[in-house]
């Protein structure tokens, strides 16, 4: 069968459109799966609307349980704990505790132990334009890395059951575990950057990350009109460094609008100029990618 | 006291209202920047810098002249930093969360610890502001270590803010962990306010008290008051979007200082806080 491919939508910062452009592209895209990477705050859904077909528990740590009748109050678990998890009452502290079990085999009296813990779930669903996955890491919890990869692996075995040519995936801002595992084998990173300064700086740190890994980077500009001589900066920057420009997009009220009644742009205001710059960029994209183009415009 | 600032949701102006309340204060502040992955805090204040660390992990280093090869160590390890073959031990450091247990388990005594580079702290003033930031190395993925470097230069005698990364799991964690009061930044739109939930939730969890500020008020709908109204969380200053506050973003400058009836709202806020936080 054909090989899949991949495309995650990444920014460094957060707030600059990744989840309003990877919605566009799943209305847009003929044929493809969507997966929201961002895990520890998803909103794809918000508009997309899955209904979710299939739920699995996600157990990504564990978590050190004192037994308080065993326990003789020596106190070694908290000193020999790296990441201060163990109380002065020695408790553990469930938002410190990383799993590592340390102060399991250190404890003389065997009363600690370590326990899987339900950190959240994975969903395959449908939505009006095709399959999702995604997932909810439990608030608080650690190993979003994890659950990203899962997310992923989900993607590509359904893209193979079903013989879908293409995954989209919504990446988590920041550069750190989570995002890595949402670029890792892709065949092309877009960046959504915006013309501030902090955008130009995160996107800078997004672009070192993709070459980093070797994956192919795009830029796009959001809100590009919010500062014209940043946005021309961003472009300077992309002409130095070989980056293709996939497009520029305009600020407009109805990307909020269409946000709060829970469409994509395409949906609400398809002759806005977000909406024709948005498809635009997707067919380069699909060029870029050697893939089919739209579905019907509608 | 101790404020840190969050949101859940990214780009809702945490790091712009963490920085106009430290220029409002004007002095006695200390602010820390925990966003590690994507550090901006100084962007818009401009310090200058007067010291700059490296900050190292700590990861296995394997003699292999003492190893046998026996594989305790990796199957002690909880993060699968350690690969075991007959003929070597592979560490892939970047997976290495550095709890030093394949050293207690290794039989002998053929593991010691190296260090291993996850990124650079900077500390430096700009105008009586104390400034405190990490940069995380590009390809590392684990930003809370060096997210407690950061922490370590916390000093209670100032007003401490910290600019928490956005997201809900381990590294808003690692920031938002013993602070006296946390300022929720969100905007009045959809993906707001459901980030804003989980958020609460965490913070709810860990028994620190919360505000809201929404930020970009008078887009988006009016979701966000009702949600608070009914969680009686204390919605403690509404920034209404216009394009000159934008604008000043844009060029990294921290609107109050352009628009100085501001710097009254946050001393204002801050006071606030204080009083919520009962300190």
């Amino acid at each position: 069968m054909k090989q899949i491919k991949q495309i995650t939508v990444l920014s460094g910062k957060g707030g600059t459109g990744k989840t309003t452009l990877t919605a566009a592209f799943a209305a847009l895209a003929k044929d493809a799966i969507v997966a929201d990477c961002d895990v520890d705050a998803p909103d794809l859904h918000m508009l997309l609307h899955p209904k979710i077909i299939e739920r699995q528990e996600f157990k990504g740590s564990k978590l050190a349980v004192i037994n308080e009748n065993k326990c003789i109050k020596c106190g070694l678990c908290r000193e020999k704990c790296r990441f201060d998890a163990i109380t002065e009452e020695l408790k553990v502290d469930p938002f410190s505790c990383e799993g590592c079990g340390v102060c399991a085999i250190v404890c003389p009296a065997n009363a600690i132990t370590l326990t899987e813990r339900i950190s959240g779930h994975a969903y395959i669903s449908k939505t009006r334009f095709g399959f999702m996955v995604h997932a909810m890491l439990k608030p608080g919890e650690a190993n979003s890395g994890k659950l990203v990869t899962l997310v992923k692996q989900n993607a590509k075995m359904l893209a193979e059951k079903e013989n879908i040519p293409l995954i989209i995936v919504d990446g988590p801002p920041g550069i750190g575990c989570p995002v890595i595992a949402s670029i890792a084998n892709v065949d092309v990173g877009l960046v959504i950057s915006e013309p501030t300064m902090s955008g130009i700086h995160d996107l800078k740190r997004a672009i070192l990350l993709l070459r980093h890994f070797d994956i192919p980077p795009l830029v796009c500009i959001n809100m590009y009109d919010i500062n014209r001589d940043n946005a021309e900066k961003i472009l300077d920057f992309c002409k130095e460094n070989n980056i293709e420009v996939a497009g520029k997009i305009p600020f407009d009220r109805k990307v909020i609008e269409a946000m709060t009644n829970g469409k994509t742009i395409i949906e609400y205001s398809p002759e806005s100029n977000v909406a024709k710059e948005v498809r635009e960029i997707w067919r380069k994209i699909c060029n870029i990618l050697d893939i089919a183009g739209n579905r019907q415009r509608g | 006291m101790i404020v840190s600032i969050a949101s859940g949701k990214g780009g809702t102006g945490k790091t712009s209202i963490a920085v106009n309340i430290a220029v409002s204060l004007g002095r006695d502040v200390q602010l820390l920047d925990c966003d590690v992955e994507e550090p901006n805090a100084h962007l818009l204040i401009h310090p200058k810098i007067i010291r700059e660390e490296q900050i190292y992990s700590l990861v296995p280093s394997i003699n292999e002249n003492l190893c046998d090869h026996c594989g305790k160590c990796a199957e002690f390890c909880s993060y699968n930093a350690i690969f075991v073959t007959p003929k070597e031990v592979l560490v892939f450091k970047e997976l290495c969360h550095g709890c030093g247990g394949c050293i207690l388990v290794c039989p002998k005594g053929a593991i010691t610890e190296g260090k291993h580079k996850i990124g650079k702290l900077s500390l430096g003033y700009a105008d009586g502001i104390e400034i405190v930031y990490g940069e995380l190395e590009v390809g590392e993925p684990m930003a809370t270590p060096l997210i407690r470097e950061v922490k370590r230069h916390i000093d209670k005698s100032k007003n401490v803010i910290l600019d928490a990364p956005p997201g809900a799991s381990c590294p808003m964690i690692e920031t938002v962990k013993n602070s006296d009061f946390c300022i929720l930044v969100t905007e009045p739109t959809p993906f707001g306010l459901h980030d804003l939930k989980v958020a609460v939730q965490v913070l709810e969890d860990m028994k620190i008290p919360l505000g809201v500020v929404v930020n970009r008020a008078g887009i988006g709908d009016k979701k966000v008051y009702e949600y608070c109204r009914k969680k009686d969380i204390p919605i403690l200053l509404e920034i209404p979007y216009q394009r000159r506050i934008a604008e000043l973003y844009s060029r990294g400058v921290p609107f109050s200082l352009e628009m100085p009836d501001w710097r009254g709202k946050f001393k204002t806020l801050f006071n606030e806080v204080r009083v919520l936080a009962g300190k």
